[in-house]
């Protein structure tokens, strides 16, 4: 997924450098304003809050998803899968209890699979994060794409990418060694629809097949 | 489908956009200046709102409205609906903050709107509400004593031949069952986004299984021309049931839409999905079932009590699978309902079927094992050779078929007549069944064909695809009948302005938009061999006669004669010689009034173990059959028979929302606490498809598939622990703490 040069990285560095700066700024003058709340409650009765907040509440992220750098500003209190969907236009994720209990929201971040709902954003600064969206190289399908649709692992095709996602991560980890381990290291991704079977076939045949994933 | 043809097991034809992620469900649709509404709920049972404060709500960073009862004025038909003798519910639907009477726990009473997600989250937590509380029903078994007979059709009591004979049988049981509510929980959240054109035009992108149904709802709530409404549905993320109607929150989505004139995108949290959008109701039946000593059933009765909502009456067909499934002379059922304060239930997957097949499959067993009888012999010894409650013939039916095939495939005769006898080191081994049954339905649904000269033929029709795979079905008969390969069709589907297609539901699409298809293509190659008669064309001079459909061949690569293969044209070619740019037919296809019985029916066969010191139950084998008719997409169908498994071994063992009845609220309404199966608790489950066309339903002889998956799945699993254990429980789901203490 790295397609970024060495000049790009050094650029990137100073840029996380101006961002922990900005972050310290606003955070000594959100401080300032702590410490003196009568003038900052006289503020939010003017309405003045709603100006102030524009400001405030947002902060500049760098980060890398499917390859394409993004110099962001956020919300500290935005997940990382809300920031994919609503924000940067990839529904290929997808929200299913906004817990970390189903594992829809399933993406990679720095290789490994994590729950996007469970992720601020902000704290996925300066890494690489592969969506659904991210793992076809142009026309041609990754391996596990391929093999869902071999032994058809869905049906409905919501909890999908999510399945996906972890099942690529699940051969990574070294947890598909037989039948039985992929369905432990795969329960952590609810299907619905039941497709749990093909699932597991989808993950060892890929596993079989020896691809460096 | 011709006979004896083995068919094709084509890929889901939208498995590509699945996996990539470019499939667009409800709330992944992106319109530009949308913002973000949510729903608060109430936090009693039951009561009225004395006020509410939304001031800190309004005051907050980029709240655009704040709806509730106090300052929104009620729809121009809000009271459309009120129609009892209209499913799927009687009574007045629920409209949020058109009364400020509270019914159940977390119904809305204020929707917020703001410019962004993360705002609309802080503002909602920031409304407040007082209520005059009153006091809440919420537990059935509490309540039982204020239970009615409900007023659809098919719900009045029921009596073949003598009331409750099975009393005076040789050998009789007489058991209750219970089971708790059961909720849909798709993956994909209840979400719409919602745009208005003026004030009279408004699109929708939401979670329904029938675009039409909505779009009716919504042009009803509104008062709107139905040609002003719009709704698009191309994928969803299951529903198995709960997309079966309008919801309120599809409504207030809507409204508050129209009230920002923005587009709006509302997406229910996962805990409002246990409160606020259906669920399967808890039921209590009872069930007596008497034989004569050498198993003849001589009487059956079956009596169940479900829950329904304080505000509607939402009915499904818990005892009717008792009066046609075994051939018994005496045949009773009652049907009850009671009204409690929780949101009003839906049909979920194999709906009332599902329910009383529990009962009733785990009766069968109970009966056979007080006769020391094989359950397998005992059903067949009282099959019923045509349908006993309607006397009409079966349209087909291959339930011993089924019953066989399962039989061999799990290894049946390794079981133990005697319960608990069967041990595998510190495991107790245990064999069970259970029959299904379902009605096999054609509904009517128009499909437009349009045969492009690139050989391309895009078929368009408004049904969608929940994940049974419709558009592959669609794909399949087409190609079968075209000899195109399934890359050359293209499905246009799941919004209004199609060809109106039927509700995904009550597993009636392949006989409905199946047979559609089948008959647009059949009149498509007739239009086509009418055309290749007229004079001048290379078919008319090589034979003079009028050409008929099965007079030519039709494949990828154009037409040819079929006396003579070298007589052939491209699809281009023959179009242009036409003077036309495609070949276009509408057809509308419906099923007729038949003096035959139509169902389909399923055998579910499992093998388990049972640790006997911890409760552990680990299900080792499933093997699904059945009898569907003729299996158009095998792929797709033996995906779907997987699916009902699954969600079989869930109601089973695992599924059970927990009201908390001092405050009438679920204490488990998320998925860490409300358990569905997980990868983990899933073993190999082989389906086996009968695969034999039903001469009456339509022409290509498909049956329903969807339902009977699941119905007969849970007293399968319930019968299995029996056999290990020799505990007989009758109330599901069937966790360690029951095992361990009977």
């Amino acid at each position: 997924m790295a397609k970024k040069g060495s000049g790009q990285n050094q650029a990137e560095e100073n840029y996380l450098n101006e961002s922990r700066r900005n972050f310290f700024k606003q955070s000594s003058l959100l401080t300032a304003l702590a410490v003196t709340p009568p003038a900052f409650l006289k503020a939010a009765e003017e309405g003045l809050d709603e100006k102030a907040a524009g400001y405030f509440e947002k902060m500049p992220l760098a980060i890398q998803i499917n390859g394409v750098n993004h110099d962001l500003s956020v919300e500290p209190r935005t997940t990382l899968l809300d920031l994919i969907r609503e924000q940067l236009a990839l529904p290929g994720t997808k929200k299913g209890c906004d817990h970390g209990q189903c594992g829809a929201c399933t993406v990679h971040v720095n290789g490994n699979r994590v729950l996007s709902c469970l992720t601020l954003a902000v704290t996925a600064e300066g890494k690489k994060v592969t969506t659904i969206e991210g793992l076809a190289d142009g026309e041609k399908l990754h391996p596990m794409q391929e093999a869902f649709i071999k032994y058809d692992g869905f049906q409905c095709g919501y909890c999908t990418p999510g399945q996906i996602m972890s099942g690529i991560a699940c051969i990574r980890e070294g947890h598909a060694n037989s039948d039985d381990e992929i369905r432990e290291y795969m329960s952590g991704n609810i299907c619905r629809c039941g497709a749990y079977p093909n699932i597991v076939k989808a993950i060892a045949d890929v596993k079989k097949g020896g691809q460096t994933l | 489908m011709e006979k004896d043809k083995a068919p094709d097991r084509i890929d889901r034809v939208d498995a590509r956009a699945k996996v990539t992620g470019t499939a667009s469900y409800a709330a992944d649709h992106k319109i530009q200046n949308t913002v973000y509404g949510l729903l608060v709920g109430s936090t009693v049972a039951k009561g009225r709102i004395k006020s509410i404060d939304t001031k800190a709500a309004e005051k907050a960073s980029g709240v655009l409205a704040v709806l509730t009862y106090f300052n929104t004025p009620k729809l121009p038909g809000y009271t459309t609906g009120k129609d009892p003798s209209k499913p799927p519910t009687g009574g007045q639907p629920l409209r949020f903050f058109a009364t400020n009477e509270i019914f159940y726990y977390d119904q809305a009473i204020a929707l917020v709107v703001a410019d962004t997600y993360e705002r609309v989250l802080h503002a909602a937590k920031l409304v407040k509400a007082q209520y005059e509380k009153a006091t809440h029903k919420t537990s059935l078994e509490d309540n039982l004593a204020t239970a009615k007979v409900p007023t659809g059709p098919r719900q009045e009591d029921y009596t073949r031949g003598e009331a409750d004979s099975y009393k005076n049988a040789p050998v009789k049981i007489e058991q209750e069952y219970y089971h708790p509510v059961e909720v849909h929980n798709p993956m994909e959240l209840g979400s719409i986004v919602a745009f208005w054109e003026g004030a009279e035009k408004v699109t929708v992108y939401t979670k329904t299984q029938g675009v039409q149904a909505t779009q009716k709802s919504i042009s009803d709530a509104f008062k709107l021309p139905l040609g002003n409404v719009t709704v698009h549905a191309r994928h969803i993320g299951g529903a198995f049931g709960m997309g079966l109607r309008t919801w309120p929150y599809e409504i207030a989505a809507v409204m508050a839409a129209k009230k920002v004139g923005k587009p709006l995108k509302l997406v229910l949290h996962r805990e409002q999905m246990f409160t606020n959008v259906g669920y399967r109701p808890a039921t209590k039946q009872k069930i007596g079932l008497g034989a004569t000593a050498d198993g003849k059933l001589i009487g059956l009765t079956h009596e169940a009590t479900g829950n329904t909502s304080a505000y509607e009456e939402f009915t499904e067909a818990t005892v009717n699978i008792s009066r046609f499934m075994y051939a018994c002379p005496n045949v009773t059922t009652r049907y009850r309902l009671v009204p409690l304060n929780v949101c009003t239930p839906i049909w979920m997957r194999g709906p009332g079927e599902a329910t009383g097949a529990f009962a009733l499959e785990s009766a069968m067993d109970e009966l056979a094992h007080a006769l020391k009888l094989d359950p397998v012999e005992f059903r067949v010894r009282n099959h019923a050779d045509s349908d006993p409650e309607k006397n009409l013939p079966w349209s087909s039916k291959y339930l011993k078929e089924c019953y066989e095939m399962g039989a061999e495939r799990i290894g049946w005769k390794n079981r133990k007549l005697q319960p608990r006898t069967n041990q595998d080191g510190d495991w107790l081994v245990g064999y069970g069944m259970g029959a299904g049954s379902f009605g096999a339905m054609r509904w009517v649904a128009s499909v437009k064909g349009i045969l492009q000269p690139e050989g391309k033929l895009r078929l368009q029709c408004s049904v969608n695809d929940m994940g049974p795979g419709t558009a592959t079905m669609m794909t399949a008969v087409a190609a079968d009948i075209m000899g195109l390969p399934p890359g050359r069709i293209i499905i246009e589907m799941g919004s209004t302005g199609l060809p109106p297609g039927p509700m995904q539901g009550g597993s009636n699409v392949t006989a409905t938009v199946g047979s559609a298809v089948h008959d647009v293509c059949f009149a498509m190659k007739e239009q086509i061999a009418a055309l290749a008669s007229k004079a001048g064309s290379v078919f008319s001079k090589a034979n003079s006669q009028q050409l008929k459909a099965e007079d030519l061949l039709f494949s990828e690569n154009g037409l040819s004669l079929k006396s003579d293969t070298s007589v052939r044209l491209s699809y281009s070619e023959f179009f242009k010689q036409n003077g036309l740019p495609a070949v276009e037919v509408t057809k509308e296809s419906k099923g007729t009034e038949q003096p035959y019985s139509s169902y389909s029916f399923s055998v579910h066969f499992v093998k388990l173990r049972v640790h006997p010191a911890t409760g552990r139950i680990k299900i080792d084998h499933v093997v699904s059959c059945a009898d569907a008719g003729t299996i158009v997409s095998p792929k797709t169908s033996e995906s779907q028979m997987i699916g009902g498994a699954v969600g079989g071994i869930g109601m089973a063992l695992m599924e059970d929302m927990v009201i908390d009845q001092r405050f009438g609220r679920p204490i488990n309404n998320n998925l860490a606490d409300y358990h569905v199966p997980v990868n983990a608790d899933i073993p190999t489950v082989d389906v086996l498809f009968v695969n034999k066309k039903d001469p009456i339903i339509g022409p290509m002889g498909s049956k329903g598939l969807g339902e009977i998956a699941l119905v007969g799945v849970a007293p399968a699993i319930a019968n299995a622990v029996f056999n290990a254990t020799g505990k007989r429980l009758r109330e599901l789901p069937i966790t360690r703490d029951k095992l361990l203490e009977v």
